[in-house]
């Protein structure tokens, strides 16, 4: 319980940023945050305890092992918001190189 | 299981330095330093895979952002309602950690999951696919449709990149791509 609600808090770390800062670097370092306390809390919802890895070995009681579904799940949001972060990097880069600022306030002159 | 919450602590320390630095070059590396910490939880929950896949990303994604902060520099601006938005961003993460709060409190207890699904995986993944590791038995035999829509989030993802950080348009019929610069 005190687990799973440090990595709410850690969560709410990442969406502070998100909310109330206005600089872009600042803003994709909370949604990596937040990516990270979203991971952390899907493994720790599949752990079990005083079990081991989900790999299998010759001598082991077959159902002493944590729950492997999380884990394979986990490793695809991983790679994921490596991508989608590249992504919004790459358009943080252009929005710098168009407009001399990461301050989001003086962005204004969007233009399709 | 203390190492876990002093892992924890240490993830939220990093998270609000990184936050609150004044140098972005700073934060990176202390988002780094946090995503290092995770790589390390992922040891101690016992998914090796994922912490070897988390060291990794971690690396490649520290490199892009330092390519996306070198020569930048931090405009710090409190104008505009500073004290009405902070606390109004308060408030409502307050109110949020207490229906957090009261949402957790009907999840299992920790360490103790519900396995209806994954207990199949565990008795049967042997003999149905030959691996002996059953977080790979997962992701490429069971659930490999998943596989396929990660591998084509992905490419999409690379694509965006690509056409993002790309110099030229395409005008003349003799172009040159340059490759990007990421």
């Amino acid at each position: 319980m005190i687990t799973y609600f440090l990595c709410l808090v850690l969560f709410a770390v990442g969406l502070y940023a998100v909310l109330r800062k206005r600089n872009l670097i600042k803003i994709i370092i909370g949604i990596v945050i937040c990516e990270y306390a979203v991971n952390l809390f899907l493994v720790l919802f599949g752990y079990r305890m005083n079990n081991r890895s989900p790999i299998y070995d010759p001598d082991q009681v077959i159902t002493k092992m944590v729950d492997p579904l999380p884990q394979a799940l986990v490793l695809t949001s991983i790679v994921i918001g490596l991508a989608t972060t590249a992504l919004v990097v790459g358009i943080a880069i252009r929005i710098y190189e168009k407009y001399g600022t990461f301050d989001i306030t003086k962005i204004r002159k969007l233009r399709g | 299981m203390v190492e876990l919450h002093i892992l924890l602590f240490f993830m939220i320390i990093g998270a609000i330095i990184a936050i609150e630095a004044k140098d972005l070059l700073s934060a990176v590396v202390a988002v780094g330093a946090a995503g290092l910490a995770l790589s390390i939880a992922f040891l101690v929950l016992k998914a090796p895979d994922l912490a070897i896949t988390q060291l990794v990303v971690e690396i490649l994604c520290l490199i892009i952002l330092i390519r996306a902060t070198l020569k930048v520099d931090l405009p710090f601006s409190t104008s505009g309602r500073w004290l009405f938005n902070t606390l109004a961003v308060f408030v409502f993460l307050i109110i949020f950690l207490a229906f957090g709060y009261f949402a957790l409190k009907e999840l299992p207890s920790f360490g103790s999951p519900i396995m209806r699904v994954s207990q199949f995986y565990l008795e049967k993944a042997k003999e149905l696919t030959g691996a002996t590791n059953l977080v790979g038995s997962v992701i490429l035999n069971f659930r490999a449709y998943d596989t396929l829509g990660e591998a084509t989030v992905l490419f999409t993802a690379v694509i965006g990149v690509m056409a993002i950080m790309r110099r030229k348009g395409r005008k003349k019929v003799t172009d040159q791509e340059e490759p990007d610069e990421l």
